[in-house]
C-alpha cells in the first residue's frame, strides 16, 4: 500500500455516481464507523482486516468488481438470504450482497413509494435513485424475490431502472413447494448462464458449495467462540462480519474469517473479553440490520450490555445451514440446495415454527440472560410474528424487549432509556 | 451512610435523601430551563455520602456529580416495592411520560412499557385540556369526579385533542363532561399498557398524575386489582433510585 491514498472518484464518475452526494454518503458512513466502532476497545486484532475492508468498501472492493468486468466478468447483486450465492459463482459471476440500511433520497423515494414503507425497502430504492451504490451500478444482474409484499412490488419499480429477474418463493415447506422452488432455481441457473456466456457444471458447482460452506463454516467458528463469558469478540464487531459476508470475496474473507476464529478461540480459553465479564448477554431476533444499520447493537452495548447472537438474515441465518457436500450430479446439487434455501425460517413462511426453536436454542447456547426482538417499522410480517415469538421466549423463562424501529435516529434516546432498564432487569 | 436520590425530568427535579432505607427528607423544584443547575442545589446541601441519579437526566447528573445512574423503570420499581412489599405492579405518569411496571418476587422488575415520545396522556395533557376548559387541573379533577357521564374524545394526540375540546366547548357541550371523558380517555389508554404487559394488583399508581383524585378514581374502577397511591407519589423515584445504592 502507497502512503497517498488512491483518487476513485474516476471509478465512481465511470459508474455514474453522483458524485458530491457519494462523498457526502462516505464522509458519513466513515464518521459513523469510527464513532461506533473505532471507540470499542479490547477487540480482537483480526478485525483489523474488516477495519481495513470497510476503509475501503467503495474503494479497493469496487476496483475488484471493476476489473473483474473489465475481464469479462459479471457481477450479481441480491437482495435476500433466498438467492443461492452458489449458482451464482457456479455459473462464474460473483455475488454481492446490496446493503439497503441507511436512509437515503427518501424525499425521491417516497414519490414512488408510501410513507409507511419498511426502512430497508425504502433504502433499496433510495440508493438506486440518489445513485450512491456503487455495488448497485457494478451489478449487471439483480435478483430480487417474492418474499414480503413491499419487496415484491418495489422490485417492480427498480426493475424499470435496472436488470433484474424475480425468484418466485413459495410462502410454506411442503413437499410441492420445494419442487416448485427447485424448478424456480432451475430457472434462474439458465439466467444466470445467459448472463456470463457459461455453463454450469457439476464441477463448477461442486466448487462453489464447498467455497460456499467454508464461508459459512468460518462464520459458525466466529459465532461459536461468543458463548464464552468474558465473550472474546463484541456484538458489533460480529455483525460486522456477517455484513461483510455478503459482499467480500469469498475465498480470502473465509481465510481472514478462519484467522479471527483462531484468536477468538484463544481468547475464550485465556478468558480474554471484548466486554467484561459477567456483561449482560443479550441475544437479538428480528429483521435484518443491512450496512451499515449498527443502531441496536451500539446502544446495547454502549450500555454496557454485550450481544451474544443474532437470529437473523445478518445472523445465524446466513451461517448455520450448510448446503450437502456429497453430492455428485448437477440434479442432486440442485436438490441440495433448493433444500437448504427453502429451510431458512423467515417470517414470510407460514407457519415459521422453525424460527422459534432457533431462537430458543440459541439463547441456551449462547448464555444468553435476554432476548431483544427487533423489527423494522411497518414489517407486518415480523411485528406479527413477535406475538408468538416473544410469547415462547417468555415461557423458556427468559425476559423479552420488544423494540421497534427504523434508521433515523429520532428515538436513540428513548431506546437507550428502554435498553438501559432491559439490562437493569437481566 | 446517607444517600441523595435525585429523579431529574423535564418537568420536575425530585430530592430524597435516606438512611437505612428510611426517608430522612426531601424536596422538589422545578426542572426550569436547566434542570441540572435546580440539582445542583439540592447536591450543594451537602448533605449526602452518595448520590444515584434517575430521570432523563440522569447521565447528565452523573457526569456533573459524579456517583451512579439506574433507569427511571429500575428506581420506581425498587420505590415502589419498598413502599408497599405486597405490591405486584407499578403505574407512574408523569408530567411527560408513562410507564407501567410489572414486579416479580422480590419486586423485581419482569416487564415494563413506556411512552416518553409524545405527551399523550401525561401530566402536561392534562394540563393543555384544563386550560382549553378554562379550568384549573383541580377543578378539571372536581367536575371530572361529578360528572355521571363522559363525551367521548377521539384523539390521544395533545395538539388534536386541544382543537377537539375547544370544538366540544363552542357546541355547547357541557365542560363538566368533557372533563369526565378527558380523564376517562387516559384510563382507558393506560388500563391497555397495563395488560400488556399482563399487571397484576396491587398496582403502586406513582408520579404527579397520581395526585389527580379523579385518574385514581378511574384507574381504581378499571383495573382488576388493588390500586395503592402513596403519600408523596411524586417522589417514588428518588427514593427508588437512593435505595438502588444498596443494590
Ligand atoms: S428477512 Fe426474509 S425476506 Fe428479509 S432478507 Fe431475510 S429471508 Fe429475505
Ligand atoms: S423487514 Fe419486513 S417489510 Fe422490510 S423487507 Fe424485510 S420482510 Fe419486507
Amino acid at each position: 500500500m502507497s502512503d497517498q491514498p488512491v483518487d476513485y472518484h474516476p471509478m465512481w464518475a465511470e459508474l455514474g455516481l453522483d458524485l458530491p452526494m457519494h462523498d457526502a454518503l462516505l464522509e458519513a458512513v466513515g464518521g459513523m464507523y469510527g464513532a461506533t466502532f473505532m471507540s470499542q476497545t479490547n477487540r480482537p486484532e483480526g478485525m483489523g482486516y474488516l477495519d481495513f475492508v470497510m476503509s475501503e468498501v467503495h474503494g479497493l472492493r469496487i476496483k475488484e468488481l471493476h476489473d473483474f468486468r473489465k475481464a469479462g466478468g459479471k457481477v450479481v447483486g441480491t437482495y435476500c438470504l433466498y438467492v443461492p450465492e452458489e449458482l451464482i459463482r457456479a455459473a462464474g459471476a460473483w455475488s454481492v450482497g446490496i446493503c439497503a440500511g441507511a436512509e437515503w433520497a427518501y424525499d425521491e423515494v417516497e414519490q414512488i413509494l408510501p410513507r409507511n414503507t419498511c426502512a430497508l425497502i425504502k433504502s433499496m430504492v433510495g440508493f438506486k435513485l440518489g445513485k450512491v451504490c456503487p455495488y448497485l451500478e457494478e451489478a449487471d444482474l439483480l435478483i430480487g424475490e417474492t418474499t414480503c409484499d413491499g419487496k415484491k412490488k418495489a422490485y417492480e419499480e427498480l426493475g424499470k431502472l435496472q436488470n433484474l429477474h424475480v425468484l418466485e418463493l413459495p410462502q410454506m415447506k411442503r413437499e410441492k413447494d420445494l419442487a416448485f422452488w427447485r424448478s424456480e432455481l432451475v430457472d434462474l441457473v439458465a439466467t444466470l448462464e445467459e448472463l456470463t456466456g457459461k455453463k454450469v457444471t457439476a464441477e463448477s458447482l461442486k466448487v462453489a458449495i464447498k467455497e460456499v460452506n467454508d464461508k459459512r463454516r468460518a462464520l459458525q467458528r466466529v459465532n461459536a467462540a461468543r458463548a464464552a463469558d468474558p465473550a472474546p469478540i463484541s456484538g458489533l464487531d460480529s455483525l460486522l462480519a456477517v455484513q461483510v459476508a455478503f459482499y467480500d470475496d469469498v475465498p480470502r474473507f473465509t481465510q481472514m474469517m478462519n484467522a479471527l476464529a483462531d484468536e477468538l478461540e484463544k481468547r475464550a480459553a485465556d478468558g480474554v473479553g471484548a466486554a467484561a465479564k459477567g456483561a449482560k448477554r443479550v441475544l437479538i431476533t428480528g429483521t435484518p440490520m443491512a450496512l451499515p444499520n449498527w443502531k441496536l447493537h451500539e446502544l446495547v452495548e454502549k450500555a454496557g450490555g454485550v450481544v451474544v447472537g443474532e437470529e437473523m438474515c445478518t445472523g445465524s441465518r446466513y451461517y448455520e445451514k450448510l448446503v450437502d457436500e456429497d453430492a455428485t450430479t448437477i440434479d442432486e446439487m440442485l436438490d441440495g440446495i433448493a433444500a437448504k434455501y427453502l429451510d431458512i425460517n423467515c417470517a414470510c413462511f407460514t407457519p415459521n415454527e422453525g424460527r422459534i426453536d432457533d431462537v430458543i436454542r440459541m439463547a441456551k447456547e449462547l448464555g444468553a440472560d435476554g432476548v431483544i426482538d427487533y423489527s423494522l417499522q411497518f414489517c407486518g410480517l415480523y411485528e406479527i410474528e413477535s406475538t408468538s415469538v416473544d410469547a415462547a421466549v417468555r415461557e423458556a423463562d427468559l425476559p423479552v424487549l420488544k423494540i421497534t424501529t427504523d434508521y433515523s435516529a429520532e428515538d436513540v434516546g428513548q431506546l437507550a432509556t428502554r435498553i438501559e432498564a432491559f439490562l437493569e432487569m437481566l | 451512610m446517607r444517600v441523595l436520590g435525585l429523579d431529574i425530568g423535564s418537568r420536575s427535579v425530585d430530592a430524597v435523601w435516606v438512611e437505612d432505607g428510611r426517608i430522612v427528607d426531601w424536596a422538589v423544584a422545578d426542572s426550569g430551563f436547566d434542570p441540572g443547575s435546580a440539582a445542583a442545589v439540592f447536591v450543594d446541601r451537602g448533605a449526602h455520602d452518595a448520590i444515584v441519579s434517575t430521570g432523563y437526566g440522569r447521565h447528565g447528573a452523573r457526569e456533573r456529580f459524579g456517583g451512579t445512574a439506574v433507569t427511571e423503570i429500575t428506581a420506581y420499581g425498587v420505590g415502589a416495592a419498598r413502599l408497599f412489599p405486597h405490591a405486584s405492579s407499578v403505574l407512574d405518569i408523569g408530567g411527560q411520560d408513562t410507564k407501567v411496571i410489572s414486579l416479580g418476587p422480590g419486586g423485581k422488575v419482569t416487564d415494563f412499557e413506556m411512552n416518553d415520545k409524545c405527551a399523550a396522556g401525561t401530566g402536561k395533557f392534562l394540563e393543555v385540556m384544563a386550560r382549553a376548559l378554562g379550568f384549573t387541573l383541580e377543578e378539571m379533577a372536581e367536575q371530572g369526579i361529578a360528572a355521571s357521564t363522559g363525551v367521548s374524545i377521539s384523539s390521544m394526540c395533545t395538539v388534536f385533542a386541544e382543537s377537539e375540546v375547544t370544538g366540544l366547548v363552542h357546541r355547547g357541550e357541557d365542560r363538566s363532561r368533557i372533563a369526565r371523558g378527558l380523564h376517562e380517555s387516559i384510563a382507558k389508554r393506560t388500563l391497555g399498557s397495563l395488560k400488556r404487559v399482563r399487571a397484576q394488583g396491587p398496582l403502586v399508581f406513582a408520579g404527579g398524575v397520581a395526585k389527580n383524585p379523579a385518574m385514581v378514581a378511574l384507574i381504581s374502577e378499571g383495573f382488576a386489582g388493588e390500586v395503592l397511591v402513596p403519600a408523596e407519589a411524586q417522589i417514588v423515584g428518588a427514593y427508588g433510585a437512593a435505595l438502588s445504592f444498596e443494590r
